[in-house]
């Protein structure tokens, strides 16, 4: 049987955090992820796994490279959790944008 | 449509940040926070108090549709004008404890800025109720005022 594990224990770890805000700017081989971390490499491996089994992170062969890069539609679970607190501060940032264009001079 | 405000809340900790760029002059968007009758416009709450200075203090006050008033107040611990307000929040009479508030203005551009607000909770279970607090009806509250104020521009 095959677990699938859960996004919110993948992110409860904070390498794993780290991993996921290091591909968020661009797609890395395991290799270029693993030098940005004191850990050991096959711990790094290890958290790669487990981000990839849970779909957030996904593989792609590019040559004889695998690259590791994000997968938006998990990643928008997690940020499911705070868009209507991200909406409210955004609808008040709004109306301060508004209001504000009116007293330039 | 690109998300023009941003908010960090990492697992496990007690702060968020919150970040948003404008098309406004940095001093504008300064101004935002200092003038009582301009924050009375965009938060659409009453400001019975507010001394934007050191050692001032600020109270605010909303009344929801049943009528019933709604108090926040804070401590104003540090005002640079044009880039730093330092201050505490707490709703009144809630469990959700006092927050420290650093808020950090840049000028991006001569015309446009960016506001980071760091915020720290007492703990990570208060930072994390309040982020779930119901803010569906706030938010239609929002649309509706923003379309009042639209109207008023006509």
């Amino acid at each position: 049987m095959n677990l699938r594990r859960d996004v919110f224990q993948a992110i409860a770890d904070p390498t794993r955090r780290a991993i996921l805000l290091l591909v968020a700017s661009q797609s890395m081989t395991a290799g270029a992820i693993a030098a940005q971390f004191d850990t050991a490499r096959p711990t790094v491996s290890k958290h790669l796994q487990i981000l990839t089994e849970c779909e957030l992170l996904k593989q792609e062969q590019n040559g004889r490279e695998i690259y590791y890069h994000l997968n938006p539609k998990n990643m928008k679970e997690i940020a499911d959790f705070i868009e209507p607190f991200r909406q409210m501060w955004e609808e008040r940032f709004d109306k301060l944008e508004t209001i504000m264009k009116k007293y330039k001079s | 449509m690109e998300k023009k405000t941003k908010v960090t809340a990492t697992d496990g900790q007690q702060d968020l940040t919150i970040t948003r760029t404008f098309e406004l002059q940095v001093e504008l968007l300064f101004k935002a926070y200092v003038e009582a009758d301009i924050v009375e416009q965009w938060m659409g709450t009453k400001v019975l108090k507010l001394e934007s200075n050191k050692h001032g203090s600020y109270q605010f006050e909303t009344t929801d549709p049943k009528g019933n008033k709604h108090r926040f107040n804070g401590s104003i611990h540090d005002v640079i004008p044009g880039k730093k307000i330092v201050r505490t929040f707490e709703m009144e009479g809630t469990p959700y404890g006092v927050q420290l508030e650093v808020y950090e203005f840049t000028a991006l551009t001569p015309e446009t800025s960016m506001l980071n607000m760091h915020v720290i909770y007492e703990s990570v279970e208060k930072r994390d109720q309040l982020l779930q607090l119901p803010f569906a009806q706030g938010i239609n509250m929002a649309h509706n005022r923003i379309q009042d104020l639209l109207q008023q521009l006509k």
